[in-house]
């Protein structure tokens, strides 16, 4: 297996999602400048134009490259399972000097920036299990300024589909323009705290358009996307009728005395890519 | 209204414009950011090594590559601006800067020293680096880069037609941003 070859793979991976928007959200966006006027127009039209630049000319489309985050689902068939982390973790460094990424792991502590992208715990990578030998990476670079506006509700079970409703929309209103609207919303529902965080995230792996498969889940998606464009936040919070693109829950079983909601924002630039690698080492980026 | 104006902008200049005007700016800018902030409010203005009264303030932390005859801008839009409300309006008064470059707007204080002082608050669309680095001719220098890393770091950028900057809080106390109820 061409251990370099697969490097090249990941930062192949990591240039696709940091230099093309994907098709799914450059169409929401498209959708928005249609309906919008004045400053809002202006907004997304700048947005767009950035995006066909970023392509064309192969650069990052956000000075905030974001953390690099993973989402991995491996064949447990697959030969080399142990030397995945290795490759990720080289591809994030070679990636960094070569597309090239902002510098963005610093150390708590110290305020030392580790210069690769690389530090403890990062980059972010979540394992999941599944049959066959192939091996399916999914880059989500996360930005700052969107991932400063997550939120954790420890709610009362009483208050029902009605209070998570109210303190999803309440929470987005209040952060107005800070999350670089028009935003996409990974909402989790249940679960414990961290469960719930993670598959608000997970969520924002969904294609934006795309509603859950279950009905009622589908209509609380559609009605809390309506409910916060009513704001009039609008793009960048400048005023307008697009605050957000889309609405995606996830949900898990929750403990009786406990009703977690979890929201992970992701901005305009709602950055994906994904890899699969075959059990002989080939790899193509989608 | 959109206007095409140079840097240093005279204060007259500054009042007649007005939320809503866009504008595209020519000559210096600073980036700064939290340490940024931090640091320059501990010293004396003229023990700085550049002018900040003469620039545009932008609030970035760019992505920046090293060439042979220095550093090339390859994307650099704004960063969140309410995280500098902390600094904002000690900073307008003690540095002179009559116009930031920001995203997302900022808080009260700011938006009265803005006012008190003669100055704007302008949006950059969030997000848009590739199409704000093509706006940078060049950049003159850079300082606390070893301190700081490269997003926290003061960039001079010289630009030329850099926007379209909408006008979001003006000298006269308003603003484009919805205060949460």
């Amino acid at each position: 297996m061409d251990e370099t070859s697969i490097e090249r793979g990941i930062v192949s991976l990591i240039k696709k999602a940091e230099t093309e928007l994907p098709k799914d959200v450059i169409k929401a966006l498209r959708k928005a400048c249609d309906v919008e006027t004045g400053v809002a127009k202006t907004q997304i039209e700048t947005i767009l134009k950035n995006v066909k630049l970023a392509k064309v000319s192969q650069r990052p489309m956000c000075q905030d490259t974001g953390i690099q985050t993973f989402f991995v689902q491996v064949g447990t068939a697959f030969p080399k399972i142990n030397n995945l982390e290795s490759w990720i973790i080289r591809g994030v460094q070679r990636a960094t000097k070569e597309v090239p990424l902002r510098p963005n792991t610093v150390d708590p502590f110290s305020g030392k920036n580790h210069g690769d992208n690389v530090g403890e715990y990062i980059p972010y990578i979540t394992w999941e299990f599944v049959g066959g030998d192939k091996v399916m990476i999914t880059a989500l670079p996360k930005g700052g300024g969107s991932e400063n506006m997550s939120k954790l509700g420890m709610l009362k079970p009483g208050v029902g589909i009605e209070g998570i409703t109210e303190f999803i929309v309440d929470e987005m209103i209040k952060a107005g323009g800070s999350p670089c609207p028009p935003t996409v919303v990974g909402v989790g529902i249940g679960g414990g705290a961290d469960i719930v965080m993670k598959i608000a995230k997970k969520a924002l792996l969904r294609p934006v358009g795309e509603r859950h498969r279950e009905k009622y889940i589908a209509a609380m998606e559609q009605k809390i996307l309506e409910m916060i464009n009513k704001s009039g936040i609008g793009p960048m919070g400048l005023g307008g009728k697009t605050t957000v693109l889309d609405v995606h829950i996830e949900k898990a079983h929750r403990h009786p005395a406990s009703l977690p909601v979890g929201i992970a924002v992701q901005c305009w630039a709602d950055r994906r890519s994904t890899m699969v690698i075959h059990a002989d080492g080939t790899w193509e980026v989608q | 209204m959109e206007y095409h104006l140079t840097i240093p902008i005279s204060l007259e200049m500054i009042k007649k414009l007005h939320v809503g005007d866009i504008i595209y700016i020519t000559g210096n800018i600073f980036t700064a950011r939290d340490e940024a902030h931090k640091v320059m409010l501990q010293k004396e203005k003229n023990s700085l090594p550049f002018n900040p009264s003469q620039m545009a303030l932008f609030h970035c932390g760019p992505l920046m590559k090293k060439i042979k005859n220095g550093w090339q801008v390859v994307s650099a839009g704004p960063t969140t601006s309410g995280r500098m409300e902390l600094f904002e309006d000690k900073f307008i008064e003690k540095f002179g800067v009559n116009i930031i470059i920001g995203k997302g707007g900022m808080g009260e204080k700011t938006k009265e020293a803005l006012q008190r002082h003669g100055a704007v608050y302008t949006a950059y669309t969030g997000g848009a680096g590739a199409l704000a680095a093509e706006r940078i001719e060049n950049t003159p220098a850079v300082y606390w880069l070893d301190e700081f890393g490269m997003p926290e770091a003061v960039w001079i950028f010289t630009v030329k037609d850099f926007g379209p900057l909408i006008v979001a809080m003006d000298a006269h106390g308003m603003s484009l941003y919805k205060k949460p109820e």
